[in-house]
């Protein structure tokens, strides 16, 4: 409702109102500071991170060539971009911009959670179902993909919880996770996690940086639900392979 | 037909407000939503009751004024302004829940009216364009493209309701930001203010204590005007332009 005369500036903080109202000098000050800013980075550091899952997924697939083919793999992956650089460096050059991202993910999230909820302090008494199952899980999804990583690099990185343990034996500690009752349960929930993120990750993603639009609405909806079902349906035919014994 | 409503009655900004239930009889279908609230007034002031605050003004779904969540939903079941709605889209026994809108940038002023002064800081920060003063100038002095002015008078058509943000989870004010920017930034008449109108307006939208967006959709749902949610990827990319460019 505007009003024909310029209104008074605010002078009372009401609870939402923020309080960090210093203007940034640089341009990345002043995005970081800005709803939009964040979610930016979000959507950066989402899509980095989506496309590192869909390398690493069909990476996973080798599980079904066989123990030879699996380790040379993953033997391979250390020597990415030798003689140029020394072995491994590529490997952690990717750990380092990979933990980066997750940072700079959570970081934003979290800042823009508090935001949001500040913004609607007082909840309505008559509530409706809003949203899809994928919007509404974001959050606490983001968490448990985030408390999946930790455990997983502690099961197939260091193996410090793996029942094998192997390095550089990367097939027989995948068997052996799978071999577990509670492997399975965690990589399941994980991944059945991982796909919901992504479905309303990757559509708000392309909404974040303006590549939304009411023509192109649906092909980002499908895509969004192509790349979720295929990465998750990708990540859980390894722990089926071994359950079914496919893999062994 | 007779119907009961649960209302949020707050007597000040400050007071504690709770949900009180009205009887109400005899309601016509072919009566307005606001016309329905008349008739609960008239009679709680006969009682000697204080009748429920709601703010209203054209009545004719075109101020933006009526604002008032019913049923869990912005201007109630059907996609247009309270003033709009008729009762016929109830019927005779329903339970209605009448709040008003929630968002810390909206605080309660009584009743169900909101101070949305919120709004008008954000257009003032930036919802306007530079003209040269005095003579007018020809109609067509500026030509503008058919497709453009179609965008901005799409958007010009925000009544600034506020629907939006009381549907947002968040409580965000990306819809109504996203209509003025798109809006001006459309049309060769906006182009000076260009990437300042963007920043600006999103730098007071986010100090006044709106959320951000998180893509629910909630907010095109309820815009008894149609703005569409691709607006806000538009404002998300003028925004990321106006950075680039370091404006
Ligand atoms: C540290 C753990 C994580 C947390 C706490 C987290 C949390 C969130 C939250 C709260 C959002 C915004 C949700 C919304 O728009 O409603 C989001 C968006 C997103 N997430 Fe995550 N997430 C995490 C890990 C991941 C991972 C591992 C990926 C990679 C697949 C990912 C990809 C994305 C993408 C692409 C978006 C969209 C960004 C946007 O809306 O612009 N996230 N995440
Ligand atoms: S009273 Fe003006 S839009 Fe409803």
């Amino acid at each position: 409702m505007a009003l024909a005369t310029r209104p008074e500036p605010r002078t009372d903080k009401p609870a939402g109102r923020r309080t960090d109202t210093r203007t940034p000098r640089t341009a990345l000050g002043r995005l970081w500071r800005s709803t939009i800013g964040k979610k930016t980075v979000m959507a950066v550091s989402g899509l980095f991170l989506l496309g590192y899952l869909v390398v690493h997924m069909a990476g996973n697939l080798k599980v079904f060539f066989g123990p030879a083919e699996m380790n040379d793999y993953a033997h391979w992956l250390r020597t990415i971009g030798e003689p140029v650089v020394h072995q491994e460096w590529f490997l952690w050059i990717m750990r380092v911009a990979l933990l980066v991202a997750v940072v700079a993910h959570a970081v934003a999230a979290y800042q823009l959670s508090r935001l949001d909820i500040a913004a609607r302090p007082v909840k309505y008494v008559h509530q409706r179902r809003r949203a899809s199952y994928a919007t509404r899980t974001m959050r606490w999804g983001g968490v448990i993909v985030a408390l999946f990583v930790v455990w997983h690099i502690l099961d197939l990185t260091t193996g410090t919880v793996n029942p094998n343990g192997e390095h550089g034996r990367p097939y027989e500690n995948i068997v052996a996770t799978f071999s577990t009752w509670y492997g399975n349960v965690i990589y399941i929930v994980a991944m059945l996690a991982v796909g919901l993120h992504i479905r309303h990750g990757f559509y708000g993603a392309a909404q974040t940086l303006g590549a939304g639009s009411a023509s192109r609405d649906r092909a980002l909806k499908a895509t969004a639900d192509g790349l979720a079902l295929v990465l998750t349906l990708g990540f859980l035919s390894v722990p089926i392979g071994v359950m079914t014994g496919i893999v062994e | 037909m007779n119907l009961t409503l649960r209302i949020w009655r707050q007597s000040g900004p400050d007071a504690k407000g709770a949900m009180t239930t009205y009887e109400v009889s005899d309601i016509s279908p072919d009566m307005s939503f606001l016309e329905m609230l008349d008739t609960l007034n008239e009679e709680l002031i006969l009682r000697g009751e204080v009748p429920v605050a709601f703010d209203h003004d054209c009545r004719e779904g075109i101020c933006g004024a009526c604002g008032m969540v019913i049923n869990g939903q912005a201007h109630g079941p059907e996609r247009t302004t309270t003033c709009q709605l008729h009762m016929r889209h109830f019927s005779d026994g329903d339970v209605i829940d009448i709040e008003p809108w929630r968002a810390a940038a909206f605080p309660v002023v009584k009743d169900l009216v909101v101070d949305r002064t919120s709004f008008d800081r954000v257009i003032g920060s930036g919802g306007y364009i530079t003209v040269a003063t005095g003579s007018a100038p020809d109609a067509h002095a500026t030509p503008v493209p058919k497709a453009a002015a179609d965008t901005a008078f799409e958007h010009a058509e925000c009544i600034g309701c506020g629907a939006c943000v009381a549907a947002c989870p968040n409580g965000s004010a990306m819809l109504f930001t996203s209509a003025k920017v798109v809006h001006l930034n459309s049309l060769p008449q906006g182009a000076p203010e260009r990437e300042t109108r963007v920043l600006d307006m999103v730098e007071t939208m986010d100090a006044e204590g709106f959320g951000g967006c998180t893509n629910t959709g909630e907010c095109a749902t309820v815009c008894p005007k149609g703005i569409p949610l691709a607006s806000i990827a538009t404002m998300n990319r003028e925004y990321l332009r106006a950075i680039r460019k370091g404006a």
